[in-house]
């Protein structure tokens, strides 16, 4: 086990090295995290293991790969895609084109399951969905749109709740142990590498989503993370946080209206 | 300044529990008092959906305040916190409470093991852990990480668990300050506001 200050040191020469910054992250699930790797890879000397990650940039991009988690579901919270098919997809169809942007969208679950609601809804075609994530790991994986099929009974169970009407396997092909989603889902999405520590806004969205990213970061990266996604959004856009995280303490509450009591947002002005 | 030096020091019970856990509860807490000088939360392995029944369900039988609890949230004495389904619940130095969405631990999301083991870091010899009725090994690792850092640790007697395998593989594998039934964990823990 790590102790607090040996964690902090990590922290400044990853950013000395490498310059990526985790001095915003929230310390109890990051040290739990850089603990877990720690053991994993049979480490017992910190100084070994700091000097692991100074020297050797593929173990470094394993660590990181490591301590940001990547666990995803596909129609989590299905009560939260009923709101999005039959709430704000109806609005958003006014539209002659619709931009939505995945922030931290992981291994990709959610962006396909968005793909999906937006082909019921007949919109898809007119939709382009940029998913980001700072681990290109995972992005290797969102792009392919493969998942483990024994997930397939809770994700489609997930999408019954959600109020999907289809049947769920047609969105997939089966084998050994895997489904692949339908290329037509994938191909109105663009993955790419962006860092809500460090980068700006690339372009204007309708839609946002954000799920359980903002909980790894303190308040003031959460301030920077909601204030990108505000310059990010048109006005009447909505963004879409996790189901314990909101953006109360990180921006105006007069530029936004909160859709019910989902932890959805619209921005009015 | 007064209230804030109460606060640095006040104590925490953590209370974990799964199968036959929930009727457990249901006697300790509608006899408990409006705590003060203490925090009580509750870990309960529960369905996977952001259902609120649980929360609800404690609210009506106590007297205390029950904070939903949300992203870091400030954590204070005198509040009942009920660990959110599909989350591990972490506690900050801070005073803060954080969640996290990795791996399942013990095939659990909330672990028992990880709010021990995160809130003994922080709490040390403040905190008690206790264990109830349940049929997975979830509650050991991080007891023992209560138990390391200062902290006391109660599991309920295996015999007046309805799934006695959760605190018999505790109290195998720890050195358990007491081992008691339902109604002397109640007594327990009105002691700590005397």
């Amino acid at each position: 086990m790590i102790e607090d200050i040996e964690l902090e040191t990590l922290i400044n020469e990853v950013y000395e090295y490498y310059g990526f910054d985790f001095g915003s992250y929230s310390r109890a699930s990051l040290k739990r995290r850089v603990n877990r790797i720690y053991q994993l890879d049979g480490f017992t000397y910190f100084e070994e293991f700091l000097s692991k990650v100074r020297s050797d940039s593929e173990y470094y991009k394993r660590m990181v790969d490591e301590i940001t988690v990547n666990v995803t579901e596909m129609f989590r919270d299905p009560s939260f895609y009923t709101v999005i098919r039959n709430q704000i997809l109806p609005l958003l169809g006014t539209k002659p084109f619709i931009r939505l942007w995945h922030a931290g969208c992981s291994t990709g679950e959610e962006v396909y399951s968005v793909a999906i609601l937006l082909k019921e809804a007949g919109l898809l075609h007119k939709s382009l969905i940029y998913a980001t994530d700072i681990n290109t790991t995972v992005l290797e994986t969102a792009k392919k749109g493969i998942f483990p099929l024994r997930m397939m009974k809770e994700y489609s169970e997930n999408y019954r709740d959600s109020g999907g009407k289809e049947d769920f396997s047609n969105y997939y092909t089966a084998n050994y142990g895997i489904a692949k989603f339908n290329e037509e889902l994938s191909k109105k999405m663009v993955f790419s590498q962006h860092n809500l520590v460090s980068d700006t806004s690339f372009n204007e969205f309708d839609l946002i989503f954000c799920r359980n990213v903002l909980i790894y970061f303190d308040n003031d990266l959460q301030k920077r993370a909601i204030n990108l996604f505000d310059e990010s959004l048109s006005v009447l856009g909505f963004l879409a946080l996790g189901t314990k995280e909101t953006i109360k303490y990180s921006i105006s509450q007069s530029k936004y209206k909160q859709v019910e009591k989902e932890k959805i947002w619209r921005k009015i002005k | 300044m007064e209230e804030n030096q109460i606060n640095q020091d006040f104590k925490v019970v953590i209370i974990g529990g799964s199968a036959g856990s929930l009727n457990v509860l249901m006697q300790i807490l509608p006899q408990l008092p409006v705590i003060k000088t203490f925090a009580v939360v509750i870990v309960l392995h529960r369905k996977s959906t952001d259902d609120q029944t649980l929360e609800e369900l404690i609210k009506l039988k106590v007297r205390s305040n029950v904070k939903p609890i949300e992203d870091k949230v400030p954590f204070l004495p005198g509040f009942i916190y009920i660990a959110p389904s599909n989350y591990h619940l972490l506690f900050e130095k801070n005073d803060v409470l954080s969640l996290d969405t990795s791996e399942k631990i013990n095939y659990s999301r909330p672990s028992i093991d990880v709010s021990f083991e995160s809130a003994a870091e922080v709490y040390k010899n403040r905190l008690t852990g206790i264990l109830l009725s349940g049929s997975n090994a979830d509650g050991t690792e991080g007891l023992k990480s209560v138990k390391n850092e200062g902290g006391t640790i109660i599991i309920q007697d295996p015999d007046s668990a309805e799934m006695p395998f959760m605190p018999n593989h505790a109290i195998q594998n720890t050195t358990p300050d007491y081992v008691l039934n339902i109604q002397q964990i109640l007594q327990f823990i009105l002691s700590i506001d005397n």
